[in-house]
């Protein structure tokens, strides 16, 4: 079976953390991934960038309007994710629009990929920084 | 992170929100702070044994205003004093309660208003930043006169005396209208602005100082752009803060000496923080509405996206300073201007463009210093080091005058050699 597992974490206290605490706690979690991909139990991994650099658009719209900020919708659930490569936020809202248009409800948010591991924990050092342009 | 560690990073990030919303209950600055600290204490002494609430900032507003009505009735002696025990949450109904009756939109005006007293006009730059960081974000006084190099007690007495300044002034508790919280916006963008470059462009006291301003002002921002998401000028304002931190460990030799951009090793620059404003610089230019912000952080993301210095795409950055000059002219952006000029166009051509601002700057280190410098690729080195020498006399930090002496230094050597 395959499972997912989200993060979940204030984004302000997220914030308040130095680069040294960021840095400390990567490393133990990057600890544990190595263990897990030694188990061949590790798929992809990736860091999403702060709330405040989505978008989201409305589904089941023609031409939705495309909205700043942090989803804020509770009363909806998180169904699934997409990953898409493109080289713009253009393309990618274009790429979303397409996909929102098959669907009837609910909103699709995109966000930029902080750092990404295509394939299981890297094995030493900072992982590389998602593509942006 | 350990329990305590936890609630410490809680506490100052409730902060804003709980100052905020306890400086609309009892509109007066020091009352406010006086809850925040007691709700602190008791977080302390709760949150270890019971567990942290599920909503810290709802239940530090909620303490926090119990104990500043106590405070009042005990003062009054129109009631007895309630038992220690009553004072504190043992359930968590109320503060569910509480949480659904402060709407978001609230805390959202309450973060700004408690931003926007620390922009009084009346202050000085340097205390609107001292009482910011003093009140908002909860720096110590220790602190905050170490990142400005002067004693703890001048510190202490700034403070105080802004402080007093901005209980005189009349604060509208009021929800702001559409046009009020723009201005408000403008405000506290400019606040975040200054308090960032504080740390950044200064270079005496230790950078491990003034690299905590830079991220202080960096958390505010995106604080406020979580509240404003919407607003493209709060997203350039991050972007261009998080594109000239990112080069922050290049900035510095290891002798604390100032590397310049075109000199600076890349490989040290943070690729996170570049892609963070890359993606922020994006976002704000598909509002078409340009704003001074966005465009000096589309300038930065031109340097932060050349691989070397020799790959810098200087006709954009000169086409963005045209567009900056534009929206807000400054003899300054003039001057920034004329070094993309001068390297489409030559020194002798930015020379002349800098030339008729010379009434404006005089008291401007970096004119000085650009003219020195241009003056020198064009080979009038008796000129150039007398506006080198001008440039010394001005210099703020001893970091920027060591700069222009290797200037110096450097002519020196090359007319004993040529």
């Amino acid at each position: 079976m395959l499972y997912s597992i989200l993060c979940y974490e204030s984004e302000a206290l997220a914030a308040g953390r130095t680069k040294q605490e960021d840095d400390a706690m990567m490393g133990r979690l990057r600890g544990v991934l190595q263990n897990l991909q030694a188990e061949g139990k590790l798929g992809p991994t990736a860091r999403l960038m702060p709330t405040t650099t989505a978008t989201h658009i409305r589904s089941g719209k023609e031409s939705p309007a495309v909205i700043d900020g942090p989803f804020a919708e509770t009363k909806e659930q998180l169904l699934g994710f997409y990953l898409i490569d493109c080289p713009t936020l253009e393309e990618a809202i274009a790429a979303a629009k397409l996909l929102g248009r098959e669907k009837s409800h609910g909103t699709l948010e995109i966000r930029p990929v902080a750092v990404f591991n295509p394939l299981g924990a890297p094995v030493a050092g900072r992982p590389e920084a998602g593509r942006s342009k | 992170m350990t329990d305590m560690a936890w609630i410490t990073a809680a506490l100052t990030a409730a902060r804003p929100q709980v100052l905020g919303a306890l400086l609309r209950y009892f509109r007066v600055l020091d009352a406010a702070e006086d809850a925040f600290q007691e709700a602190c204490l008791r977080a302390l002494k709760t949150w270890p044994v019971k567990g942290p609430p599920r909503d810290p900032a709802a239940w530090l507003i909620f303490v926090g205003r119990n104990f500043a009505l106590d405070e009042v009735r005990r003062r009054s002696r129109q009631t007895e004093l309630p038992a220690e025990e009553e004072l504190v949450i043992d359930d968590e109904d109320p503060q569910e309660e509480l949480a659904e009756r402060l709407d978001a939109s609230h805390y959202r005006d309450d973060i700004l208003r408690l931003l926007f007293v620390c922009c009084h006009p009346d202050l000085p730059t340097s205390q609107q930043i001292a009482v910011a960081l003093r009140i908002v974000s909860g720096l110590t006084v220790k602190e905050i006169a170490r990142a400005f190099l002067v004693s703890e007690s001048a510190m202490e007495q700034r403070i105080t005396r802004a402080k007093a300044r901005i209980t005189a002034a009349e604060v509208p508790f009021d929800t702001p209208g559409a046009p009020e919280r723009a201005e408000r916006l403008t405000a506290v963008s400019m606040m975040i602005y200054l308090i960032f470059n504080e740390g950044y462009s200064a270079s005496g006291g230790s950078a491990h100082v003034r690299v905590s301003l830079c991220e202080e002002a960096i958390r505010l921002n995106r604080l406020l752009l979580r509240l404003f998401p919407g607003e493209s000028e709060i997203m350039g304002l991050l972007a261009l803060l998080l594109l000239q931190h990112a080069r922050a460990s290049a900035r510095l030799d290891s002798e604390n000496n100032i590397v310049l951009l075109e000199d600076q090793d890349r490989g040290l620059w943070d690729r996170e923080l570049i892609a963070e404003g890359l993606a922020l610089v994006e976002k704000a230019i598909r509002h078409h509405r340009v704003g001074t912000y966005q465009v000096q952080a589309a300038i930065a993301a031109v340097h932060a996206q050349s691989p070397t210095a020799a790959d810098t795409d200087w006709s954009e950055i000169d086409r963005l300073y045209e567009v900056l000059e534009a929206l807000q002219p400054s003899p300054v952006v003039t001057l920034n201007r004329a070094v993309a000029v001068s390297k489409l166009r030559g020194p002798a051509e930015a020379l002349k463009m800098i030339e008729p601002l010379a009434p404006k700057l005089t008291g401007y280190f970096y004119f000085y210093g650009l003219k020195g410098a241009l003056l020198t690729q064009l080979g009038q080195i008796d000129e150039a080091r007398a506006n080198f020498n001008k440039a010394i006399s001005l210099a703020n930090t001893a970091a920027e005058a060591a700069h222009i002496r290797s200037h110096l230094d450097r002519l020196q050597k090359d007319s004993e050699t040529g």
